[in-house]
């Protein structure tokens, strides 16, 4: 009893404490922000915001995450989430807005620079477009699918989806991912196991996986009998994928903890049982940090590729808009490859959380 | 004091078994000359210094590690088809990839029971250690003390010849550990298994064996028998005791000199 009005003292002087720093915050936000808006002004009004530039956006950088960690210190904890998501997506909004405000005023050059109204218009004009003569559009005129059907059938949707060059790109990395990640993590999980295959093909493995799989592009044509067809393209993206994966598997085998596998010995695994039971799901983790690097790799090799040589693909339509001086288009190649790289990311944590659910 | 049923057909049986390693440096012997004799329903403890091969000792027995030298022999009972032995591990083991019920039935599925039966009997012993309600959960949303109880009642669970446990319950805290130990010996009452049971705690084995076998520092011998004629069913009263305390103390006795030993051979 004789602790209460202590505690309630105590809670008394803890509320005091905490609204003066609220109110310190307060004033802080106001000082700052008011001090970063005046600073520019004045680089502006005296004519040297251009040549100072770059210490203008790091101070306004700086000054704003002090600015933004005073705010998070005031939410409460009900709006934090909402605070997070704000900050998680409202500064790249910000730099955009600031990117299309610079662009406006001409103070960057568009024509090399084009700001994002544009970028996105070039976006829009390249989803609507069909280009007649190398027959293509961008995402293959999804809106034309039901006549197409009504007309033509299955026949009809097919000939339109393949004049996609989203389509194109997907369709290779997603045929040349499958096709290099499962002989990769078998591959993998064998050397893990096996001490004799691991060290015969250990140092081949790591002096291929270091060679730029571009380089091999040439060569690896000349195996197909139609070297500008789409074997070739595959083929590269399922080789960088084949050796990420066996690499990462073998480490995940290798770091699976021993007692897991003494065990499963004791409890009377055999050897397809280990497997199954203990080898790949103790090396799942892994496998799957491997097959998210791989993913990223298998893009910028198939981009790299359809820059090279291909007739179609995000790659082909990029380097194409560039090669015409249409940077507003080149520009929306790059989006859309972000765009496919984030997808494809989301469709790999899906995948994982259904054959993980152990994982928290 | 002579175990007349243990001389006349020991469930487990090493003879001078020994454990070398080769190293860069020659060879290290881990287990000297090891002889043990395990009754059939007797529970053994093993003490000893860190690092004298006890453990080592125990895994040779469950045929995880190779024998330099010695043999031993686990005899099979009047069941055809039940495992010889099953371990229990200190670092608990359970796989983090199962849930809680698929971990205690892991040794049946692995010698193919159906998954009906086998999530019954799995059912059955998670009841006995009040873990039903978290049948369905995975390892990391439990807490250290019911890991290990998975750990024993997936032992259990298999219905081995004789169990072999690997200080079970060293990587525990002392106040479930003593919740274990209770645990532990009710169920033991009620099994009667062959238990082999590696510990470092000397009231651990005092209270949990019928006899305790003292090993020395490396390379690891026998150094002692002594049997706890404590009677059964106990409990952690026992410990209360004062014959636990002449048991505790005259152990002790031998055992600091060879802790003492071991220290030294690592400086």
């Amino acid at each position: 009893m004789s602790e209460l009005p202590h505690s309630a003292a105590q809670d008394a002087g803890l509320t005091v404490n905490s609204a003066a720093v609220r109110d310190a915050d307060r004033r802080a936000i106001l000082l700052l922000f008011g001090g970063i808006v005046v600073f520019n002004l004045a680089l502006f009004a005296v004519g040297l915001w251009r040549p100072l530039a770059w210490l203008a956006i790091v101070a306004s950088f700086v000054t704003l995450v002090l600015v933004c960690e005073r705010i998070g210190r005031m939410v409460s904890p009900r709006a934090r989430s909402a605070y997070e998501r704000s900050l998680a997506f409202g500064f790249p909004l910000a730099v955009l807005a600031l990117w299309q405000i610079a662009g406006d005023t001409g103070m960057i050059n568009t024509t090399w620079f084009p700001q994002p109204s544009k970028i996105a218009a070039g976006l829009w004009d390249m989803i609507v477009r069909y280009d007649r003569l190398s027959g293509t559009s961008l995402l293959g005129r999804p809106w034309l699918i039901p006549e197409a059907f009504s007309q033509n059938g299955l026949a009809g949707v097919w000939a339109l989806l393949s004049e996609s060059h989203v389509l194109a790109t997907v369709s290779r990395v997603l045929i040349g991912f499958i096709l290099g990640a499962v002989p990769g993590i078998l591959l993998g999980v064998v050397m893990g196991v096996n001490q004799t295959v691991r060290l015969m093909l250990d140092t081949t493995i790591s002096a291929v996986y270091v060679l730029p799989k571009i380089a091999i592009f040439p060569i690896v044509m000349l195996i197909f009998a139609d070297p500008f067809g789409e074997g070739p393209k595959i083929l590269v993206v399922a080789l960088a994928v084949f050796i990420l994966m066996t690499i990462n598997t073998m480490a995940g085998v290798r770091g699976i903890d021993k007692v897991y596998l003494m065990a499963g010995r004791n409890y009377g695994a055999n050897g397809w049982q280990m497997m199954r039971h203990v080898i790949v799901p103790g090396a799942m983790p892994v496998i799957f940090a491997g097959l998210r690097i791989a993913l990223g790799t298998a893009m910028i090799v198939i981009i790299s590729v359809e820059f090279l040589r291909a007739k179609q693909g995000v790659g082909f339509i990029t380097f194409y808009y560039w090669e015409v001086l249409n940077p507003e288009k080149m520009y929306a190649g790059l989006v859309v490859v972000m765009l496919l790289g984030i997808m494809l990311t989301y469709l790999l944590q899906w995948l994982q959380r259904r054959m993980m659910p152990w994982h928290r | 004091m002579t175990r007349a049923n243990a001389v006349a057909m020991p469930k487990i049986l090493a003879r001078n078994v020994s454990k070398i390693y080769p190293t860069i440096d020659g060879e290290t012997v881990a287990v000297k000359d090891f002889s043990l004799e395990v009754a059939d329903g007797e529970f053994v403890c093993i003490v000893g210094p860190s690092g004298c091969g006890k453990s080592t000792f125990l895994r040779m027995v469950a045929g995880l590690d190779d024998i330099s030298a010695g043999s031993i022999r686990v005899s099979p009972g009047d069941e055809p088809g039940k495992p010889s032995n099953s371990v229990v591990f200190q670092e608990y083991a359970i796989f983090p990839w199962k849930t809680v019920i698929d971990n205690v039935a892991f040794g049946l599925e692995m010698r193919g029971v159906s998954r009906t039966k086998r999530l019954e009997v799995a059912r059955y012993w998670l009841d006995r250690v009040g873990l039903a309600k978290f049948a369905g959960y995975y390892p990391h949303q439990i807490s250290g003390g019911m890991k290990q109880r998975v750990s024993i009642i997936r032992a259990l669970a298999n219905d081995p010849e004789v169990l072999l446990m690997d200080e079970p319950l060293g990587a525990l805290d002392a106040q479930t550990r003593v919740v274990l130990q209770e645990e532990l010996l009710r169920i033991w009452e009620e099994t009667r298994k062959t238990v082999v049971y590696i510990t470092h705690s000397l009231d651990e084995a005092v209270l949990l064996g019928d006899r305790v076998i003292l090993m020395s520092a490396q390379p690891g011998q026998h150094l002692a028998t002594f049997n706890i004629d404590l009677p059964r069913p106990r409990s952690i009263e026992t410990i209360n005791g004062p014959r636990f305390a002449e048991y505790r103390a005259m152990i002790w006795e031998k055992l600091s000199h060879e802790v003492r030993r071991a220290m030294e051979q690592q400086q």
